[in-house]
């Protein structure tokens, strides 16, 4: 499975979490914050754990530790799987 | 948020004393209940066949909540054998009595690892599946030994108001997932643990009675219901005033 993901199949795991958090869908853009749409650790954490289990992977903390915005989520993920 | 239907309660120690009564409350209210021993199977088999007789559901499983690798696979069995635990009452724990300049490391360390690491382990697994759904309760089963002194157990002493630290904590950090972290101390209660210390002890509580294990399981029973969804954070003291 993990050589077979896309980007795109990326985003829309991250879109879809992100609005299950409460976050409007229009708000989220590859270059939008997770601090500026409040986006909390714990909804990262989550978020996380979202990824992993959708796309088989792990995610370290030393991967995401410099995570700012969703297109930087999203470029480590898709580099990963 | 309400208790999802698929969701079931695990009680370390469970076997016996406050651990079974909790889990026969449980059960009264309809949880599934998953009731952990660490070495008496003929007790945790009673408990169970305590809650199956009451029309209730529950199944047994043995681990060392001390141990990382026991305590990891006792959350898997737990979802395998009925569902996810949203509700997570940290009930095992050890004596090792000593005055402090006795003490040994052993004697420490396996209060501490039992009663406090154990607890943190296994909360720390279960928050994993609260936070995703929702909903959850996590309950310590502390002692008024720690908020209160008392000779001869520095370490369980420690250890309980650890776990009172612990569990303020981390209610602030899922407080806003709808999961619910709280402690329940009881003073002197009847059980086999407590049996050798009880009477000379007694005298002191204001009841003038040492507490039933009911007692310490009601106070439970409510943190663990939908209706505590707003009690989080705190400790309910189960000591017949002992520690007004």
């Amino acid at each position: 499975m993990a050589s077979t993901i896309t980007k795109d199949q990326v985003e829309g795991v991250v879109t879809d979490a992100l609005v299950k958090f409460g976050t409007e869908r229009e708000l989220i853009t590859p270059e939008v914050t997770f601090e500026s749409l409040d986006i909390d650790s714990l909804d990262l954490f989550e978020l996380g754990q979202i990824i992993e289990e959708e796309f088989s992977i792990e995610l370290k903390g030393s991967d995401v530790k410099d995570i700012a915005t969703v297109g930087d989520l999203v470029h480590v993920v898709a580099a990963l799987a | 948020m309400s208790k999802p239907d698929s969701a079931c309660a695990l009680v370390t120690g469970g076997s016996r004393g406050i651990g079974a009564a909790i889990a026969v409350g449980l059960a009264e209210d309809g949880w599934p209940v998953v009731v952990n021993y660490r070495s008496d199977g003929d007790a945790a088999a009673r408990t169970v066949a305590a809650i199956e007789a009451k029309g209730g559901r529950a199944v047994a499983v043995a681990a060392d909540v001390s141990d990382r690798v026991q305590a990891e696979r006792l959350l898997d069995e737990s979802v395998e054998a009925i569902g996810p635990v949203l509700c997570l009452v940290n009930n095992a724990g050890v004596r090792a009595d000593n005055l402090a300049v006795s003490l040994s490391d052993d004697e420490w360390d396996a209060v501490l690892t039992t009663n406090l690491t154990g607890s943190f382990r296994l909360t720390r697994l279960a928050l994993r599946t609260m936070i995703r759904a929702r909903f959850g309760r996590v309950i310590g089963i502390a002692s008024i030994v720690g908020p209160r002194a008392n000779a001869g157990q520095a370490n369980y002493a420690a250890a309980k108001a650890g776990l009172i630290g612990m569990s303020k904590t981390v209610a602030v950090e899922v407080a806003s997932r709808g999961v619910t972290v709280n402690t329940v101390a009881p003073g002197f209660i009847e059980t086999d643990m407590t049996r050798d210390v009880l009477e000379r002890a007694a005298s002191a509580v204001p009841a003038r009675r040492a507490g039933r294990v009911e007692e310490v399981a009601a106070c439970v029973r409510f943190l663990a219901s939908d209706a505590a969804g707003y009690v989080t954070g705190t400790t309910v003291f189960v000591d017949g005033g002992l520690a007004a």
